[in-house]
């Protein structure tokens, strides 16, 4: 019974670092430029199938560095041509498109890789079990969660140490004076939403090591994904990251208890949230207006 | 857009005699090809199920659009409580008693209900924090549908039970029967629900619901409970919603967890956007021209995604203010 709780401890644990990875990116975008990214999940799933087109000319290790890169890239472009004309317009029509590009880039992703779930290999040094009591701790188990955290604490570097990072904080909080001090808003924003994608295509590659690899991979996560924002708080990284780990442990041990409710638990979570805190845990003051 | 534009679109104080008369002609011609739908869907390709499609939509998407369009609330979890009508017929059907009308009765109910909890658990929250937790708060209804196979049928459905004859006392309805009958039916309920609408837009409560969309914080300073306006409004539209969603389970006897899955609430939304959210008919329109394209493109090809996908981008970049929007700037010039 221990055994099974601490492997659907741990499993949650793995989970909700997807979720957090996932959420921090959508998070970063909808703070600085307003718009809720319904397509991220689409950008994930889009890193995965990039990592697994580049494995066999690069390896694991390769694609890990590379796909995140190219999705990133893309996500730019995106941003560029579709999202930036609607800055300054009700928040609905943005939320509208990248719904609409949710839909374009599972179906894309279907088209080129087909609907059938594809094998992603990942290292043999990883695969095996550390432990023969606790089977659940593989290398990679461990691997990914180091790296979510390397990647958090990456981006928390980015954004309190570097110049862009800085700008976007302080573009977070008042953009149009950032703007009047010079800094170009509309490459802040392109960056910004790069750095966002990033994160996705990252998530994609470890979860299709995890999960396997299909078209739908993208919206199974991105759902929990808002509950973990909306747990967290709006406007706050740090409640993302505690939101997204909460959820996922509280669904990883609702699995041992009361298995069908492993997904209705975090809703339930969110709605007491709610209830007690509508500002989410860390939420700042007059941030959900 | 002055405030004069936008009081002219919203068809509130200040219209026209040409402007009235013109709303006038419209609610007209939408009547009766509403009222002429049988008789020639067939002549020009269609067939009357896809008649009783657009007519279930188009109230799904005005009802969505009484908080979208009308309070200013963006709502983007509507298929929750559509989904919960849908359930809620089909299961009184199932296992409780089969009568069409209490099953619709019991569906609203449900929907309404949920609506009323949720509300007040979200009314405080704005833009979009109200549209990403209405988003998430749908998902519930999804996985509770998906996951308790015993009762709702999974992911398979909920099958095994069929719309039932009503009987008036001097005449008795085979809906089953006769298309074009079950027609009639959703139609009466739709002019009930849009009548029902109209009128409350059209009282003070659906004023000030309009005042709360234009500047909350001036209605604030007037006193107006806003969050009491903004959860009643939600409450309301969620009612209608839930008639449509048991309307469309009763269409194919049938339901199924996508019809509360949150690609249904954005298809409402873009059926709203489509045809004009600032109308009152502009969604009627969205709908019915969403719902044709559909069922033709969908024939046609397997790619129905990429399609819609692109179909929501195009609107957004391109037709913003939609169709009616279109039509009011042209004779404004």
């Amino acid at each position: 019974m221990t055994q099974l709780l601490l492997f659907n401890l741990f499993n949650g644990l793995i989970v909700g670092a997807f979720y957090a990875l996932m959420a921090l990116g959508l998070s970063l975008i909808l703070n600085l430029s307003g718009v809720i990214n319904f397509a991220h999940g689409g950008f994930l799933a889009l890193g995965a199938y990039i990592a697994y087109t580049l494995m066999p000319l690069c390896g694991f290790w390769g694609a890990l560095l590379i796909a995140p890169f190219l999705t990133s890239i893309l996500g730019l472009i995106t941003e560029r041509i579709l999202i930036r004309p609607l800055y300054g317009r009700d928040p609905l029509y943005s939320l509208l498109l990248t719904f609409g590009l949710a839909y374009v880039l599972e179906d894309v992703a279907r088209y080129i890789w087909g609907a059938q779930s594809l094998p992603f290999q990942v290292p043999a040094s990883l695969t095996t079990p550390l432990s023969s009591q606790f089977f659940f701790l593989t290398g990679y188990r461990i691997f990914m969660v180091a790296l979510v955290a390397a990647a958090v604490m990456g981006l928390f570097f980015i954004l309190n140490r570097t110049r862009l990072g800085i700008r976007i904080r302080a573009g977070t909080s008042d953009l149009e004076t950032v703007s009047s001090l010079g800094v170009n808003v509309r490459v802040l924003r392109n960056l910004n939403f790069g750095l966002g994608i990033y994160l996705a295509g990252l998530a994609g590659v470890l979860a299709a090591g995890m999960l396997g690899l299909q078209p739908t991979i993208g919206t199974s996560l991105i759902m929990p994904s808002f509950v973990a924002i909306i747990v967290g708080g709006l406007g706050s990284l740090p409640g993302t990251l505690l939101g997204g780990l909460l959820i996922g442990v509280a669904s990883g041990v609702t699995t041992v208890f009361f298995p069908s409710a492993t997904e209705a638990v975090m809703y339930v979570m969110m709605g007491l949230v709610l209830l007690v805190r509508p500002r989410g845990l860390l939420g700042e003051e007059g941030r959900i207006q | 857009m002055s405030a004069v534009d936008v009081a002219r679109q919203d068809g509130i104080a200040g219209l026209s005699a040409a402007e009235r008369m013109r709303n006038h002609r419209l609610t007209f011609i939408v009547w009766a090809v509403l009222l002429t739908m049988p008789y020639w869907m067939g002549a020009v390709g269609g067939y009357t199920e896809l008649a009783i499609r657009v007519v279930i939509m188009a109230l799904a998407a005005m009802s969505l659009n009484f908080l979208l369009g009308f309070t200013g609330v963006l709502s983007f979890g509507h298929a929750a409580y559509f989904g919960l009508g849908a359930y809620g017929v089909g299961m009184m059907i199932k296992y409780v008693y089969p009568s069409t009308l209490l099953g619709i009765l019991v569906g609203v109910i449900t929907g309404t209900l949920a609506a009323a909890v949720i509300g007040g658990l979200i009314r405080k929250l704005r833009g979009t924090y109200f549209a990403m937790v209405t988003i998430a708060f749908g998902q519930v209804f999804y996985f509770i549908a998906f996951r308790w196979n015993t009762v709702t049928g999974g992911d398979d459905g909920l099958t095994g039970w069929k719309r039932q004859p009503i009987d008036l006392g001097f005449v008795k309805l085979d809906l089953l029967a006769s298309d074009t009958l079950f027609y009639y039916f959703v139609l009466v309920m739709f002019a009930l629900a849009v009548g029902a609408m109209a009128l409350i837009l059209r009282s003070p409560f659906g004023r000030t619901l309009i005042a709360i969309r234009e500047n909350e914080r001036r209605a604030r300073f007037l006193g107006i409970p806003v969050e009491q306006h903004i959860w009643l409004s939600f409450v309301i539209s969620c009612f209608f919603v839930s008639l449509a969603g048991t309307l469309y389970a009763l269409l194919s006897n049938f339901t199924d967890p996508r019809a509360l899955r949150w690609d249904m609430s954005g298809n409402f939304v873009i059926m709203a956007v489509l045809g004009g959210m600032r109308s009152f008919w502009g969604p009627l329109i969205g709908a019915a021209i969403f719902v044709v394209l559909q069922d033709y493109v969908s024939s046609q090809t397997e790619n129905w995604m990429s399609f819609i996908g692109v179909f929501f981008i195009v609107v957004v970049l391109f037709f913003p203010r939609g169709v009616m929007g279109l039509l009011n700037r042209r004779s404004a010039k």
